[in-house]
């Protein structure tokens, strides 16, 4: 989840749509500071409408607030949403040329051809 | 040993099939070269300490170097163009996020994202045209520039490669300043050929940062070794312009002295250096 906050497609294309097949919930050890820290770098839209495609029973904030980066629950909440949900089959589509980027064990496929490199 | 060399046998996608990337990770003697270049490339990003940061590992291979940073409490993603090493990595249930990529076309990620990004063994790859379309100098500039992007301001990208030829070095550092890095080359061990390793250490923006200096191998020896050690042995072997007599203990302590420089690990001197075995009956 944390890597579709930052993946973007060929050119500009941000945030990636995700049509998820499977997703699996792995646990990670909570680290306080790093999800504080991370929080600075992510695009709040984004992950909530990454949650939305996902259709996860994950109730978020609609903003966040200066104040929330230091909420225990509400880090608690990011660090289950951001690190423990892990997409395993699905795709990712880019919102502006519609490339769908086909995600495999986990891993996503972002190789392209060579017509569409600029 | 120029035609042994990875890049020369195919492009990278395919050289590292399923066989070559099981070696990746049953090979102890890669493992262990790759977890000491990938500390000293840690090392050398010098990320805030007590910290956990997002790291982006370029070439990521089956994770031998994300490994590294998950033990330091780092997170990371890697970015790998093989799809069977990415499988060695999951198979070996390594903590970092996997993608799948070129890095030829450039980082698909967003800006800023990392605080920093190492890459062991990988940016040598990147010299080789395998498609009639590539352009190696073309394809490094793609990189750099994409990477500076993703790269947070101030932040450090440490990269490890071996060139293969001094003009290899120079297109690469060129094409780093091009995308507006700032840094350079630092060389551990240069008097050695085997020990020898190059890192590119390359700042993204950010306030004017020191390069930090390569290992030469004598940190730790200093003032152990003194230049005048030798000074009267000299005298005696004269006649040979310097040399000492093969096999005699000055030629011993000599040899082993070189090879200390090279980075080499040699026992140290003691008093039985060199000293004769007794004959048996």
């Amino acid at each position: 989840m944390l890597t579709s906050n930052i993946l973007k497609g060929v050119t500009k294309g941000f945030p990636l749509k995700i049509k998820a097949v499977k997703v699996e919930n792995v646990s990670v050890d909570y680290n306080r500071d790093f999800v504080a820290r991370i929080l600075q770098r992510i695009e709040y839209g984004a992950l909530q409408s990454a949650v939305k495609d996902l259709g996860l029973n994950e109730s978020l904030p609609e903003t966040m607030s200066d104040a929330m980066q230091q909420d225990d629950e509400f880090l608690k909440l990011m660090h289950k949403v951001l690190l423990e949900y892990e997409i395993e089959e699905g795709e990712l589509i880019c919102p502006e040329t519609g490339r769908k980027f086909p995600i495999s064990k986990g891993i996503p496929n972002m190789l392209l051809q060579e017509t569409e490199v600029s | 040993m120029a035609s042994k060399r990875p890049e020369h046998q195919g492009p990278p996608d395919i050289f590292y099939n399923e066989e070559e990337a099981r070696k990746y990770s049953q090979n102890t003697h890669i493992i262990d070269v790759q977890t000491k270049l990938s500390e000293r490339a840690i090392e050398l990003l010098n990320l805030p300490d007590e910290e956990s940061c997002l790291v982006l590992d370029v070439g990521c291979g089956s994770g031998l170097s994300g490994e590294v940073l998950t033990d330091l409490g780092h997170q990371w993603v890697g970015l790998d163009i093989s799809s069977s090493m990415l499988d060695v990595a999951q198979e070996r249930e390594v903590e970092g996020d996997l993608v799948l990529g070129d890095i030829g076309y450039g980082m698909p990620f967003r800006a800023g994202a990392f605080d920093g990004a190492i890459s062991i063994s990988a940016l040598q790859w990147l010299c080789q045209a395998d498609k009639n379309y590539h352009n190696p100098i073309k394809r490094l500039y793609k990189f750099f520039s994409t990477l500076y992007s993703c790269l947070a301001r101030g932040a450090r990208a440490v990269l490890q490669f071996y060139p293969e030829t001094p003009n290899q070095v120079d297109m690469i550092t060129q094409q780093a300043m091009k995308a507006g890095f700032t840094g350079g080359l630092v060389v551990d061990y240069p008097n050695s050929t085997r020990a020898k390793k190059m890192f590119l250490c390359l700042f993204a923006g950010g306030q004017v940062q020191e390069l930090p200096t390569g290992l030469t191998g004598e940190e730790g020896n200093e003032g152990v070794r003194t230049q005048a050690r030798y000074d009267t042995e000299r005298q005696r072997y004269r006649h040979l312009r310097g040399k000492s007599l093969k096999k005699s203990r000055t030629w011993i302590l000599e040899k082993k002295d070189r090879w200390r420089n090279k980075g080499r690990d040699v026992r140290p001197d003691s008093k039985y250096t060199a000293r004769r075995r007794p004959k048996p009956f």
